[in-house]
């Protein structure tokens, strides 16, 4: 299996997120960005399926801030070749990367590509059913669990419906798969063996030019959501505010 | 050629149309009238009589049937769609992105190469220009965004709206498309449905949940919660990190992808309150949320709120609880 895992670097969201001066943008000056959690996954899956069937891995991302480090870390893990890809100058939706990507794996005979349902800042389109669109190849998402026949050029995924269901198809190779979440947790990396990976690893600089769409959706206004009602917060030490969480529980007759 | 109107893909659940479908009805609905537009609805799978009328509220019903699409396969729908939208180009289609529908605007816009708008959680007409507004970073920020050009695909985030159930006394257009095109290309074949284990307790069934995301830390703090739990008379849930991080089986997992819960108490510590979440608890009676973030877009839906630390607030409201109980 000679498989790719797109990964990107998204904001994190835990952080305070600022708009910038313009309004329609965060302002990047305090950003953080983290590797997007479902890629994480995605990564994670794709060693899963080295680890029973052989073959390679190779881990690209968008060059970004921290993406090094996101890059490293997957060679750590077991990704086999990484890449950094030059990023289009008018930024990357969605639209953009799909077409940098399906640029890129048009270059080598993948088999399959694996990249996360979703990231955060997804507002033009959604990645991996964009990317299967350009190459043509079939698209199932958000999966799950993932089981490989290479000799019948198939996989057997499993998809979240809702509720804890789960539906399971029938995929030919090549195809791409929006993964949710990996049958493991992504493995952790110890600093000794990611300080190994950085002195011995080199990240390929590519550059996949690609014909990319004007963005069509553009931002008119970028702010913090309007909301109708917000929580009464509850203020005092934390002793007190338990103390008046108990009390109104009590008097809703909850507690 | 446009031919002016407004298209929703309805989504089938056991041959009943999804709650979410409605609630994408109901935003089409009101973007039809505003432009002057016919709203349809399109429907895969056999057609229904009973479908029919409890889609009233729109102008026009089509049902697109071929033996691949009498099971949910988005990947065989959008390739089933694709020739259709290229023919008769609506000026909007709507879909919920639902798990089921997820993919199935971004593929057809690649494929099409209309522009796609994602996280919409809500359409206005100002003008006759269609104005979206989008949720981003986990709902911590609004984009507004003019809807670029028709034709334009949108994906509506559930739990945004309300559900448009109100049914019309006349009945719909009713027409049925055999898609052709499916022959000769590659197949997502659908194999079967796999339910979730039942050994588990059914958190949909507790009027208390003490719900755990990533503010836990770690599974060694699991049983802080638990304790807490059991003293509130309920049971722990949690949201998608934790049971990604398998410290919890899907079956605690509340949201788009687990249990839709509605207890009478939803105590959801170190919860940020991403729209996936949302969708599963929104309809508690009361949300209590706990988290460090002042900022985090589940406070917008709490009724009570406290900016702490999980894991310090657990350890001071399990107290309270039991002093109160030793005092009753």
């Amino acid at each position: 299996m000679n498989t790719l895992v797109v990964l990107r670097m998204v904001p994190d969201v835990v952080e305070e997120l600022v708009v910038d001066a313009s309004g329609k943008a965060l302002d990047s000056q305090w950003l953080r960005f983290i590797l997007n959690e479902s890629d994480e996954h995605a990564l994670e899956e794709a060693l899963l399926l080295k680890e029973q069937l052989g073959g390679v891995v190779t881990a690209a991302a968008l060059d970004a801030p921290e993406v090094d480090d996101a890059l490293f870390t997957a060679a750590a893990k077991g990704a086999d070749r990484v890449m950094k890809v030059a990023r289009p100058p008018d930024g990357a939706g969605a639209w953009a990367q799909a077409a940098i990507f399906a640029r890129l794996a048009s270059l080598s005979g993948y088999d399959l590509i694996l990249t996360g349902v979703q990231a955060s800042d997804e507002l033009d389109g959604s990645l991996a059913p964009m990317l299967a669109a350009q190459m043509q190849w079939p698209y199932a998402g958000p999966v799950v669990a993932v089981r490989a026949e290479p000799a019948a050029r198939e996989v057997i995924v499993e998809c979240e419906v809702g509720g804890g269901a789960r539906s399971e198809f029938r995929a030919p190779l090549p195809c791409v798969l929006g993964i949710q979440a990996a049958e493991k947790p992504p493995r952790y990396v110890a600093v000794s063996r990611l300080r190994q990976v950085m002195r011995t690893t080199q990240i390929a600089e590519v550059d996949a030019s690609a014909e990319v769409p004007a963005p069509w959706v553009t931002v008119s206004t970028l702010r913090q959501p309007e909301v109708s009602a917000r929580a009464e917060m509850l203020e005092g030490s934390l002793e007190e505010i338990a103390e008046q969480l108990a009390t109104i529980l009590a008097q809703r007759g909850i507690l | 050629m446009s031919e002016g109107s407004v298209w929703v893909l309805v989504e089938r659940q056991d041959q009943k149309v999804s709650d979410v479908a409605f609630e994408v009805l109901g935003l089409g609905r009101g973007v039809a009238q505003a432009l002057g537009e016919p709203l349809t609805a399109i429907v895969w799978g056999r057609q229904d009589r009973d479908l029919v009328m409890e889609l009233s509220i729109a102008d026009e019903v089509l049902f697109m049937d071929h033996p691949a699409l009498h099971q949910p396969t988005p990947y065989t729908c959008a390739q089933a769609l694709e020739p259709l939208l290229r023919q008769r180009e609506p000026e909007l289609m709507l879909v919920g992105l639902t798990n089921v529908t997820w993919g199935i605007g971004p593929y057809l816009a690649a494929r099409l190469q209309w522009p796609y708008i994602n996280f919409c959680c809500g359409l206005r007409v100002e003008d006759g220009q269609v104005l979206a507004t989008a949720v981003l970073y986990g709902g911590k920020m609004e984009a507004e965004v003019r809807v670029p050009g028709r034709p334009t695909l949108v994906g509506v985030m559930p739990g945004a709206l309300p559900a448009a159930r109100e049914k019309r006394d006349r009945a719909p257009r009713v027409e049925e498309i055999s898609p052709s095109l499916l022959e000769g290309q590659p197949m997502v074949e659908f194999r079967r449905v796999i339910q979730p284990e039942t050994t588990d307790i059914d958190i949909t069934a507790q009027e208390v949940l003490v719900a755990v995301g990533r503010g836990i830390q770690s599974q060694e703090n699991l049983p802080m919660a638990e304790e807490l739990a059991r003293l509130l008379g309920g049971a722990v849930a949690a949201s998608r990190p934790v049971v990604d991080q398998g410290w919890l089986p899907l079956t605690r997992q509340v949201g788009r992808s687990g249990a839709i819960v509605k207890p009478r108490l939803y105590l959801a510590l170190g919860i940020s309150g991403a729209p996936e979440h949302v969708e599963g608890m929104r309809n508690a009676q009361v949300i209590v949320a706990v988290n460090t973030d002042p900022r985090a877009p589940i406070f917008n839906i709490a009724r009570y709120g406290v900016v702490a630390d999980a894991l310090d607030f657990m350890s001071a409201f399990a107290e309270a609880v039991q002093h109160r109980k030793q005092l009753a």
